[in-house]
């Protein structure tokens, strides 16, 4: 009988999960809908299904299937990606500041995408290439540069924002030297945007999803223990080491691919987690829900960023002005409470 | 239950480049309660976790049933060797019964599922610590007493035979501090469980332990009963302090009264 109290519980917990999980899926889905039958102008649902099965509808098959599908699509993978790898940093180290886009890994994807498609005139699969790698380069960087005798939390942090900014500055200088910039490429690489995304762009996205996600999903219980030190998680029989190696290749990987297509979304991977950790209560991994999470404030932050303001904004612009006033309220509370969050 | 064996070989262990234990042999008698004593820095942490898997040895070995436990799968020896550590986290919110289902952790794979055996498991690690009726409380609300019963909790419910603890007392006020021991007490003599703790206060690690272990300057300084370790020279040669050891009058262990430069009759 006291185990069928400790199996209510745990099977409670399980329910308000699936719940969370399944009501973020069926949001997303709608948003998904409504985004390719709204914009400038409406198209009907049954119209879309008809572009969708492959029909040509004139007019509705350019905007539709041209121009609001392929964008739809690369935002929704472009967020489940930020959402994921964001999540996955801050519960390995236990701080929602621990976000690739805060400490430069996001960074180091841009400027490696920058420097291949403006100097080297690569494209494709070659730039996400060299934006995993870049990613993973600035990460053991700041691994290296804040390890003294173990690596705490707060110093990697710090360190982090130091070399976003020197990468940020890098950026600028690539994009001032490139013969032919324009202002909507300047603003992909400098807060992210998926105009003109193409459908193509999805493989890339898909496969990166598909092998770092699986990764970090196989992975998940192990990183779980995390949350409770790195000690308690030990005890439990995780090899830390080797999970924190797995998690940090798995969530550059994914932080990588997505940039080099849309740019660095800002704050897309840093604000997903808290949000679906507030939504989701104490009921398990957070992983899943920040990536829905991600995929719904890509999605709709450019549809807002389109139509819903006042001038045109690429998404980044949009998440930005969300992300910004949480960063501020999290570094408020940190000094209030001395250092941890 | 079948009874593990922990030693410890010629262990140098440390931090960096400085090394704290300098060649040091221990073994742990199995189905016995060991306390582990000693002035702060003197490595009875670092013997603690050098044990538990958590610091890799600079030379020497730790051996669980003769194998080096740095060498053994993580999740194996999750299964037979459970480890309280001083200051483990809660996440925000957790529930008590979540939290001491963690303990299941190394009894599971990427894919298997969660079974009754393991509800069971929690059930009964939650019964032994008292802590059922808190089953659906959040950890942060509870005070530092029941908060630590869940953390053995959870340790129990990783249902091993071997289980360290590195200062379980620590922060606890002193009906909390008996209430933790009584329980570490009652497992041992229930279930056969080995316990291997670290503790700061000399004289109930001598009330509680069959076995006490005195470090000094990271090697053993003494070893066994608490009657024979416990005495005035020890207690000199550890913390540097004069003492007088009396009987305690509730136990008959030894109790060491520290002899200062005041209020000396």
């Amino acid at each position: 009988m006291t185990a069928s109290l400790i199996a209510r519980g745990r099977r409670r917990r399980a329910r308000r999960r699936h719940a969370v999980i399944g009501g973020a899926c069926a949001l997303l889905l709608a948003g998904f809908a409504l985004t390719l039958m709204l914009g400038q102008s409406f198209v009907a649902p049954q119209t879309v299904l008809r572009v969708l099965a492959g029909q040509d509808v004139p007019g509705a098959s350019f905007t539709v299937g041209q121009l609001r599908l392929p964008r739809a699509v690369v935002a929704i993978l472009a967020g489940l990606s930020f959402g994921l790898g964001g999540a996955a940093f801050q519960i390995m180290l236990r701080n929602p500041l621990a976000s690739p886009d805060i400490i430069g890994i996001s960074r180091g994807a841009s400027v490696a995408a920058v420097l291949a498609i403006v100097v080297l005139d690569l494209d494709g699969p070659m730039v996400s290439v060299m934006a995993v790698i870049a990613g993973l380069a600035v990460a053991i960087a700041i691994h290296g540069l804040a390890s003294r005798g173990g690596v705490a939390g707060t110093r990697l942090i710090l360190v982090g924002i130091g070399v976003s900014a020197m990468l940020d500055s890098v950026i600028a200088w690539t994009l001032s030297r490139a013969p032919s910039w324009d202002l909507a490429e300047a603003m992909r690489w400098l807060t992210g945007s998926v105009n003109g995304a193409h459908l193509s762009q999805a493989l890339p996205l898909l496969a990166s999803l598909a092998v770092f996600g699986g990764l970090l999903v196989s992975r998940s219980r192990d990183l779980e223990t995390l949350r409770l030190g790195d000690d308690t998680a030990a005890a439990l029989g995780t090899d830390v080491a080797a999970t924190r190696v797995a998690v940090i290749v798995a969530a550059v990987g994914l932080i990588a691919v997505a940039t080099a297509i849309t740019g660095p979304i800002a704050f897309v991977a840093f604000l997903s987690g808290p949000i679906a950790a507030r939504i989701l209560g104490p009921n398990g991994s957070v992983l899943i829900p920040a990536a829905l999470v991600g995929a719904a404030l890509v999605l709709v932050g450019d549809y807002a960023g389109q139509f819903l303001l006042p001038a045109r904004f690429p998404v980044g612009v949009v998440t930005g002005a969300l992300g910004a006033p949480y960063l501020i309220y999290l570094i408020v509370r940190m000094n209030r409470t001395g250092g941890s969050l | 239950m079948t009874a593990h064996s922990l030693s410890v070989h010629r262990l140098s262990a440390g931090y960096g480049d400085r090394t704290i234990l300098q060649g040091l042999d221990l073994d742990i008698l199995p189905g016995r309660i060991t306390a582990i004593v000693g002035a702060n820095a003197c490595g009875k942490s670092t013997l603690l976790r050098s044990m538990a898997r958590l610091l890799a040895p600079q030379q020497g070995q730790v051996l669980l049933d003769g194998k080096a436990v740095h060498r053994m799968p993580p999740r194996q020896v999750a299964r037979i060797m459970g480890l309280l550590p001083q200051s483990p986290l809660a996440p925000e919110g957790i529930a008590v019964a979540d939290l001491v289902g963690r303990g299941r952790h190394p009894h599971h794979g990427i894919l298997s599922r969660w079974s009754q055996a393991d509800d069971q498991a929690v059930a009964d690690a939650m019964e032994a610590t008292r802590t059922l009726d808190l089953a659906h409380c959040a950890v942060d609300e509870l005070s530092g007493g029941q908060r630590q019963r869940v953390w053995i909790a959870m340790a129990l419910a990783q249902q091993t035979d071997l289980l360290l603890l590195d200062e379980p007392t620590t922060f606890l006020d002193i009906s909390h501090q008996i209430e933790v021991l009584d329980l570490l007490t009652d497992l041992n003599q229930r279930r056969g469980t080995t316990v291997v703790m670290v503790l700061h206060d000399l004289n109930l690690a001598a009330r509680y332990a069959d076995h006490l272990v005195a470090m000094a300057g990271g090697a053993l300084h003494a070893q066994g009963a608490p009657d024979e370790v416990l005495t005035e020279d020890t207690v000199r040669a550890v913390f540097g302090l004069s003492s007088r050891i009396v009987p305690d009058p509730t136990s008959g262990r030894p109790m060491m009264l520290p002899i200062g430069r005041h209020r000396m009759a």
